[in-house]
């Protein structure tokens, strides 16, 4: 059997196809405060939220554009008390549903709920495997302990579970802790995830870059634990950007998977993609989501390949990594329509590597997330 | 998986017609397959009630074909399914 991705290869005469999967980010309120957070450091209110109305109309776009997967994500999805509606709907529309949670505030009951209305699959996060270190970076005490209860709860009712375990500085040395703790819950899955830098993680770079000895030793750990593992866990492992010679295909291309959905109903290509200067993005409150993704200038302003300058251009894998990262050139170039520096191929690799050296010795002190912009860490 | 076993796809696990596409697809967690047309005539027969050696007697029948060798193939098509944590054996568990 091959793999439906597997099979999207490039057809020249179209720049994109019919979108597999949509992130919805229902919400940005979350019980959390980690300071990698890939929401927009400007974070929208409750009150400009779309309305359980909205979402079940917009759903039913998404499946009619022929969606597969709605991932229900945040800031914390189980914040919004339609999300059980929100599901139910999903699934009614044969959308294979996924929910995104920081698990801290699930209970028995809602769990029954959203397992009734049709969730097919569970991704919890962690912040760490001791109690200290997780309440230090998700600000929030006793969180460890809830996601622990959270995971026995989703296995106890037979749903898949994935880990998604965001790993930078200051909890990497704990990654076979972690693969360990994936094991001990039931999950079938587990995402080592170094993390990206965009959103709130971009500002606090120094306090969660890795150091290269780091980053060593995290793939060797992560190839030995996918060996010993095979059958049991798979180990999906995010590769830090900053280090890394080829850079990621992002979203498998601007345009041309997948799409996510802000809180109050705007269109992006990526969940940091408001981090690129100069967009204007359309609202599924001023459009159809089918003509979103066909017309919307933004959908279109770096699908395909006839965007890419030099060395792009000309390149023999464009057609695999689709130039990589916009968000990344627009962050560390200020042009988002740069060649991903995270490309051993760009003029300004050098540079990203450098910096990335510079900030791994930077202060351990985050600034977290919040709605006011950011709080500093106490002390320090 | 033995000819007593009875596969059936896991709650999580959807074998749905995608009209969009004009195919078959098996939805997983963060996994979508392309299941060919043998595999899907297989998969749909997969209900936890029917062992392995009925599925492979009614496919046997319907294409005229040698009943081991179906049930050979049958088998190794599931058991791979099955490692992949995409379909289980009702007998077994």
């Amino acid at each position: 059997m091959t793999e439906l991705s597997a099979r999207l290869r490039p057809d020249p005469a179209r720049s994109h196809g019919i979108p597999i999967a949509v992130l919805a980010e229902i919400t940005h309120r979350c019980p959390l405060q980690c300071p990698y957070c890939s929401n927009p450091v400007e974070l929208e209110r409750a009150s400009a939220e779309l309305s359980t109305e909205e979402w079940l109309r917009v759903l039913g776009e998404i499946a009619d554009l022929g969606v597969l997967q709605l991932h229900f994500s945040g800031g914390e999805p189980l914040a919004r008390r339609d999300l059980e509606t929100l599901v139910a709907r999903a699934a009614a529309l044969d959308l294979y549903t996924n929910l995104i949670t920081s698990a801290v505030t699930l209970t028995e009951a809602r769990l029954d709920a959203l397992a009734h209305a049709g969730l097919d699959h569970v991704q919890i996060s962690v912040q760490s495997v001791e109690d200290a270190l997780a309440t230090r970076i998700g600000g929030l005490r006793g969180a460890l302990e809830r996601k622990r209860a959270a995971a026995a709860w989703v296995r106890a009712r037979d749903l898949p579970l994935t880990l998604n375990a965001v790993m930078h500085r200051q909890n990497l040395h704990e990654l076979p802790e972690m693969i360990e703790m994936a094991l001990d819950l039931g999950a079938a899955r587990l995402e080592v995830a170094n993390v990206q830098y965009y959103g709130w993680a971009l500002r606090n770079r120094a306090a969660l870059m890795p150091t290269p000895d780091q980053i060593d030793t995290a793939s060797k750990v992560v190839d030995a634990a996918r060996a010993r593992l095979h059958g049991r866990l798979v180990i999906d492992y995010v590769e830090p950007d900053y280090y890394a010679a080829r850079p990621k295909p992002c979203m498998g291309g601007w345009g041309r998977q997948v799409f996510n959905i802000s809180p109050s109903g705007k269109v992006l290509p990526c969940h940091a993609a408001e981090s690129i200067a100069g967009l204007s993005f359309d609202s599924v409150r001023d459009h159809s989501l089918a003509w979103i993704w066909d017309h919307s200038k933004v959908m279109n302003r770096y699908r395909g390949t006839d965007w890419m300058p030099e060395p792009c251009r000309s390149c023999a894998h464009k057609h695999d990594d689709w130039g990589g990262c916009r968000c990344q050139a627009a962050a560390l170039l200020g042009d988002g329509g740069a060649t991903d520096p995270a490309c051993a191929f760009s003029p300004r690799h050098a540079e990203v590597f450098e910096a990335a050296l510079a900030f791994s010795e930077g202060s351990d002190r985050y600034t977290y997330r919040d709605f006011s912009g950011g709080t500093p860490e106490p002390g320090g | 998986m033995t000819p007593d076993s009875r596969p059936a796809l896991p709650r999580f696990v959807k074998l749905r017609f995608d009209r969009a596409r004009d195919t078959w697809l098996l939805l997983a967690p963060e996994r979508i397959l392309i299941p060919d047309e043998i595999a899907v005539e297989v998969l749909k027969l997969c209900d936890g009630k029917a062992t392995l050696a009925a599925i492979a007697a009614t496919l046997a029948a319907r294409y005229d074909a040698p009943e081991p060798e179906i049930l050979s193939d049958v088998t190794a098509m599931l058991a791979d399914l099955e490692a992949k944590g995409f379909l289980r054996d009702r007998e077994a568990a």
